[in-house]
């Protein structure tokens, strides 16, 4: 065996440079010239150019005036990203669902989506189908009294539409439109 | 089930399938150092790399030297994994601070990505330095599935050569996997991925002030170079704590399409490489069949099962539609499902959504899948030579019901293949039944279970047949991260490869030394739907029978309880 000890070596830091260094270095390269958006997290600026957060990561809202995302097991977090990991059979995720269920109808109308009383894998999640989006309509409507078609445009606008998933619309996208839009701010009220 | 539901389901089978032949026959001759269309570009360095190391490409090994240059090997892998993670506090590439780990921990992970388990008691974002994920993670999540082709091929060999003492060169076939196998795919996939949105950067994580003012860190780092790898290689350890769920990991319905794909797409195409080996594309087919017939079972199991509604929420007022907790929206039931169900029938281990809140019965499939040792398609190679030996088993069992000497392609099996045959069944069940047996019986390490009742024992039941089957999914509600586990299914991944590896490689030799029996009437024929059958058979019985008093306690109490 120790005669195989000098080949096991050299390989070993043969491929540590070809797939541990060489690689890593290639793609990162290529990546950054051809896709530089994606490359860096697909990052979204405002004006003043500072970074509001991620296009690809959910953020926190809360209150009725803005579209709000699927709950998060981790509170949002991004160090590190978790799941609740309660097993169906776990009395404590029927009661959390009963619980959030309980407060989420006195914003709209029974039955509440399940996307709206379940915690995502990632707990970053930035998506919502658009069903579980216009049950949201209603009450963004009335807080910051719009009428609802235009919400529903909105969300029509934004439905990211695949032939291998499921339809979804980004939550963030929705409330940056909401937040920007002049059509918006200009029927805004002060909350 | 929607349409696009059944649109995904579709394109997965199209991009695993349709390649398989061509790709086989490539990686048939990549192997074997024929001329393919990278030879041009590779050669070089591939000749570079003998050069430098001292090695004689046409020097073959016994069984014997290639299983102690393959130890060698993992060996040497293995300290220099364990002092990086140790030590990568003082190393370079390390924008986040962060510290070393502690030594329990740092085993486990060494002996999680040499083994090709990938399984992760820690999370990345929050644990690994880019140094030690690019240079320490990623380098074996080249070579270990290189180490699976390696061993997959020195057995084909041996099944097709006759009177012959060597098997292959280790050191050659390692190179080849790697260069011509896996690093032109990984390079492929992985700027595909960026381009849906996967970050590749050395720079340090981003602060983001968010629309409502509150601060967010954004990770970063080579992630996508990494995901290719990680699912090219079945390896399965995510750059990201929660693995391809993270919108960064995995960001749209075609980066999922593309990274399910990526986990069966070699072990597919390696069905046929066997085919050229022993000159007979007829085997493969049957062997494909019978991998297509247990996937396709599992999958419409797990399809239905997740799209039942959680019968505890019955009475809520909430839409009564299958289980999203623990899914993503982008992905849905189907897309986590089909993941499922594809990330255990490999030993990939990678998830889009987290297994502990499957349904009980969703949740057994992928158990299942791993209990039978992981043959349906497989680790890059490991799942094909696990499958042989299915073959062989069922070969065997065949010669006794015709009293015959069960012979496979003209070589006989005798006692001393046999003997070692019987050697590799004992892998699964002592790993699986007796490790989780003592993990939970043991109060302290019994801890670890973080849901009631019999979710808790599949939990740790899911832990320890994960680390034996060198998949490395996990109910990840499970506490894994402690001195006990971190040992204990360290030892369980050491058991599951090199339970394997060394009878194989054994056989490999003893058959490549045989004669060639010519092939008669009284053969018995191992392709056709007969032996699909009776192969199917045999592994449903053989490798599954032994768990399903284990399952009774865990999710099949879990789904009768309900």
């Amino acid at each position: 065996m120790l005669k195989q000890f000098r080949p096991a070596i050299a390989m070993l830091g043969l491929m540590t440079l070809i797939t541990g260094v060489a690689y890593p270095l290639l793609v990162t390269t290529v990546a950054q010239v051809v896709f530089p958006e994606q490359a860096n997290g697909s990052l979204l600026r405002n004006e003043q150019g500072q970074v509001v957060g991620s296009a690809l990561l959910a953020q926190n809202f809360e209150g009725a005036r803005w579209f709000q995302p699927r709950p998060s097991a981790a509170g949002f977090a991004t160090v590190a990203s978790g799941a609740s990991n309660l097993a169906q059979s776990n009395p404590a995720l029927a009661e959390r669902i009963a619980q959030d269920a309980q407060r989420l109808l006195g914003e709209g109308s029974a039955p509440v989506p399940l996307e709206l009383v379940t915690t995502s894998a990632s707990g970053l999640d930035p998506h919502l189908t658009p069903a579980a989006a216009r049950w949201q309509v209603a009450r963004i409507a009335a807080a910051r009294q719009l009428p609802s078609a235009s919400l529903e445009r909105l969300i029509e606008q934004h439905t990211e539409r695949s032939m291998i998933g499921p339809d979804v619309v980004n939550v963030l996208a929705l409330n940056l439109a909401l937040a920007d839009n002049r059509a918006f701010a200009e029927n805004e009220s002060t909350p | 089930m929607q349409l696009q539901d059944y649109g995904l389901i579709l394109a997965f089978f199209v991009l695993v399938l349709a390649p398989a032949p061509w790709l086989g026959r490539y990686l048939y001759r990549a192997m074997e150092g024929e001329r393919t269309l990278l030879t041009p570009l590779l050669q070089p360095l591939e000749r570079a790399c003998y050069r430098f190391a001292g090695i004689d490409r046409k020097r073959e090994q016994d069984w014997k030297t290639y299983a102690l240059a393959l130890l060698a090997f993992t060996l040497a892998s293995l300290l220099t994994l364990f002092a990086i993670l140790l030590l990568q506090g003082v190393l370079p590439l390390n924008p986040q601070q962060l510290p070393g780990l502690e030594w329990t921990l740092a085993f486990n992970t060494a002996v999680s990505f040499v083994t090709n388990t990938n399984w992760q008691a820690y999370s990345g974002e929050a644990a690994l330095s880019y140094f030690s994920q690019a240079v320490g993670l990623a380098v074996q999540n080249f070579v270990s599935p290189a180490v699976g082709l390696a061993i997959l091929v020195a057995f084909s060999r041996g099944i097709a050569r006759k009177s012959s003492a060597g098997i292959g060169n280790f050191w050659v076939d390692l190179t080849r996997a790697t260069l011509y196998g896996l690093l032109p795919l990984c390079l492929i996939l992985a700027l595909l991925l960026v381009w849906q949105g996967v970050p590749q950067t050395f720079m340090d994580y981003a602060q983001a002030k968010t629309l409502l003012g509150a601060d967010q860190t954004i990770p970063l780092g080579p992630a996508a170079s990494q995901i290719a790898i990680k699912q090219l290689g079945t390896n399965g350890g995510g750059f990201f704590g929660v693995n391809s769920a993270h919108p960064f990991e995995n960001p749209t319905a075609l980066s999922n399409l593309l990274e399910l794909a990526a986990i069966l797409l070699i072990p597919a195409a390696l069905v046929f490489s066997f085919g050229h080996y022993v000159r007979d594309l007829r085997q493969s087919r049957a062997i494909l069949a019978c991998m297509l017939i247990l996937f396709v079972i599992g999958l419409g199991v797990t399809l239905w099962a997740e799209h039942q509604p959680n019968p505890a929420l019955a009475a809520l007022p909430i839409e009564q539609a299958g289980s999203m907790e623990g899914k993503e929206s982008r992905f849905g039931v189907a897309g986590s499902a089909l993941w499922a169900v594809t990330t255990t029938a490999a030993s990939n281990g990678s998830v889009n959504a987290m297994h502990d809140s499957f349904s009980a019965i969703g949740g057994l499939v992928p158990m299942f899948n791993m209990m039978l040792g992981e043959v349906i398609f497989g680790g890059v190679g490991a799942g094909l030579y696990g499958m042989l030996l299915f073959v062989l088993i069922a070969v065997f069992l065949a010669g006794l019901m015709i009293g015959r000497t069960p012979e496979y392609l003209g070589k006989k099996l005798e006692a001393r293949e046999v003997r070692l045959l019987v050697a590799t069944l004992l892998v699964m069940p002592v790993g699986v039944l007796v490790l989780s047996a003592l993990a939970v019986s043991l109060p302290g390490p019994a801890a670890s279970i973080t849901n009631p009742g019999a979710h808790g024992f599949s939990q740790a039941l899911y832990a320890y047949t994960s680390g034996t089957a060198n998949n490395g999914s996990a109910f990840a509600g499970f506490g894994a991260n402690t001195p006990f586990h971190n040992l204990l299914i360290g030892l369980a991944m050491l058991l599951g490869r090199f339970g394997y590896i060394l009878p194989i490689l054994a056989i490999a030799g003893s058959l490549a030394a045989k004669k060639r029996a010519p092939l008669n009437d009284n053969s018995f024929p191992t392709h056709g739907p007969l032996f699909v059958t009776l192969l199917t058979l045999t592994i449903l019985l053989v490798g599954g029978l032994t768990f399903l008093p284990a399952l009774a306690l865990g999710p099949l109490a879990e789904h009768l309880a309900f």
